[in-house]
């Protein structure tokens, strides 16, 4: 499954916020290493710094210590190599433009020819399945639709790594749950690296290859866990026996970080 | 759909009838006294005879004392307050059967504050503009233009129009030039107001996601800023144009223009024409819903081909 090279890598990673009310450890001692091709989770109740982990990595967030590399690199180093496309929890599409138009953003950005674009638009909505929906604006979409048109945008310009933060958090269950088929297959096609933050203990153990379990004050790793489960996943495995083991643990994990604390 | 338009229609005839209704009953009390002054110089009777009795009596009971008075109160020349039908009829006359290029055609006077109003509202827009995009970009401009815009607006601008007038014709400007300044001055504050609020209207995730893109400021107010501002602008845009045109009209006033809706205004109080006023005030607020009305559908086209409208 992986080939053991990591491509994201912190270690002991800090990041303090000063705050009017005296500085906040947003992320304290994080060690982990993702490897090329996994899907980790990150879960945790919200103020664990799941999303400042992932911000990190895409360069929106500074720490203010320990060290993280990207492909080897610096985070900022790796964002100007477009190494990572990243996958917000709205769609946060723009209404002027169509869904193709959409996609185009980051390409026009990053100076690809008109051509390059129109094929890049055309491999990515077909990822998705939204072919035909290219000349379609926004608002004539519904929301589990406008998301995908959001990670076809983000895997529009071949970022080895996806980021998504809490990206089905806002949609209904059952969309959710063809969603994340949907992005398990598009996750074999591709073969990229993904980390996906959610709060969603069933969607972390279906999804993932590498749970990583987070609590809060400070924002630190409890535990993580190589999912045992085989990368061919149907929705039913979720009532097998090894699956609930794993939610089971990943339970445990939330419950220990909880704690701590009280 | 239909109808709902026809009942808006009714609503809006409602409105009117109820205006002209109200302006007509107005009219009497207003006119009464001038009607019965020009019915005793005609020696016709009138009750009571003198107008030094009747200069104290309350309009209303002239009114009732001398009911065969009331229909000349909305047809007097000179009347306090015209009668609806006598401004139509004055519209009619200086729109219609006037040369446009009579003195006395209020499309020619239209035209000159027209004319002035756009020079203002283009000046006023992309100087507003070019303040907004200035202020969301530098933290500077934001604390130092921003509290002279808002202070420019607290001057009565009927105390600064004279003075904008005599410093720039003593620098030898005069003409459309000065009133378009003061047209501007009215109409560049909703834009910058506007704008600033439209080109920060993009939320943080939004922006991030332009970060993640390594995408310059440029690209982010090209792709992102200023497509979102639109509905911003255009919101502005019509605020904008209804105060160009005031600052066109008071532009007037001051320097005893002989042309333009506020000369028309102006020569109508010296001479005690309020027909003559009233008409010109019609033509200004007929002129300022046409603009208005004209950029609400250039507004819907442009959002409608943005793909903004539905």
């Amino acid at each position: 499954m992986t080939n053991g090279k990591a491509v994201i890598e912190a270690n002991g990673l800090n990041l303090t916020f000063q705050t009017n009310d005296g500085p906040i450890h947003a992320l304290r001692d994080v060690r982990l290493s993702i490897n090329k091709g996994e899907f980790v989770s990150f879960i945790g109740p919200s103020g664990c710094g799941k999303t400042t982990f992932l911000r990190c990595i895409a360069a929106l967030e500074a720490p203010t210590g320990g060290t993280l590399t990207v492909n080897g690199m610096t985070p900022d180093e790796a964002r100007q190599n477009r190494a990572y496309g990243y996958v917000f929890q709205a769609a946060g599409l723009y209404p002027w433009r169509t869904i193709a138009k959409n996609i185009k953003l980051p390409l026009e950005i990053m100076g690809y020819s008109a051509k390059e674009q129109e094929d890049r638009v055309r491999n990515v909505l077909e990822l998705v399945d939204l072919e035909g929906f290219g000349g379609k604006f926004p608002w004539q979409l519904s929301g589990g639709m406008q998301q995908r048109a959001s990670i076809a945008r983000a895997l529009a310009f071949d970022a080895d790594i996806l980021l998504m933060d809490e990206p089905f958090g806002a949609l209904d269950e059952i969309v959710r749950d063809h969603l994340n088929e949907q992005l398990l297959a598009l996750w074999a096609r591709t073969e990229k690296t993904i980390g996906f933050v959610t709060h969603s203990i069933p969607e972390a153990v279906y999804l993932s290859t590498k749970i990583v379990v987070m609590s809060p004050r400070p924002g630190r790793i409890t535990d993580v866990i190589d999912s045992p489960l085989p990368k061919e996943r149907p929705l039913d495995i979720r009532d097998t026996p090894e699956f609930i083991e794993v939610a089971h643990r990943v339970r445990e994990g939330l419950r220990a970080g909880h704690s701590d604390e009280e | 759909m239909r109808s709902e338009g026809i009942r808006a229609i009714w609503a809006v005839l409602t409105v009117v009838g109820v205006i002209l209704l109200f302006w007509y009953a107005a009219s009497v009390p207003m006119n009464i006294k001038g009607v019965l002054t020009e019915f005793e110089r005609a020696g016709q009777q009138v009750d009571p005879p003198k107008a030094v009795d009747r200069r104290d009596m309350s309009e209303f009971e002239l009114v009732i004392d001398n009911p065969y008075a009331i229909d000349e109160t909305w047809e007097q020349d000179r009347p306090r307050l015209p009668a609806p039908h006598q401004v139509a009829e004055e519209l009619w006359e200086t729109t219609v059967e006037k040369k446009i290029t009579s003195k006395r055609s209020l499309i020619y006077h239209s035209w000159v504050t027209l004319s002035a109003t756009m020079l203002g509202f283009a000046i006023g827009t992309g100087l507003g503009i070019l303040l907004a995009v200035g202020i969301v970009h530098s933290r500077v401009m934001d604390l130092s233009v921003m509290p002279w815009a808002i202070v420019s607006q607290t001057i009565p601008i009927i105390a600064l129009a004279p003075m904008i007038i005599v410093v720039l014709y003593s620098i030898g400007i005069q003409g459309i030039i000065p009133k378009a300044v003061i047209s501007a001055y009215l109409s560049f504050f909703p834009v910058v107001v506007g704008m600033v609020k439209g080109l920060r209207s993009p939320d943080a995730m939004q922006l991030d996601l332009l970060r993640t893109y390594s995408a310059s400021s440029s690209q982010g107010f090209w792709k992102l800023r200023l497509p979102a501002s639109m509905p911003y602008l255009f919101t502005s845009l019509k605020i904008g144009i209804a105060a160009s045109l005031v600052g066109a009209i008071v532009g007037e006033l001051p320097t005893g223009a002989v042309a333009g809706l506020g000369a028309r205004l102006l020569a109508g109080s010296y001479y005690g024409q309020t027909v003559q006023i009233w008409s010109a005030l019609f033509a200004a607020a007929i002129l300022a819903a046409c603009l208005v009305g004209l950029l609400g559908m250039v507004e819907r086209s442009v959002l409608k081909r943005m793909g903004m409208a539905q």
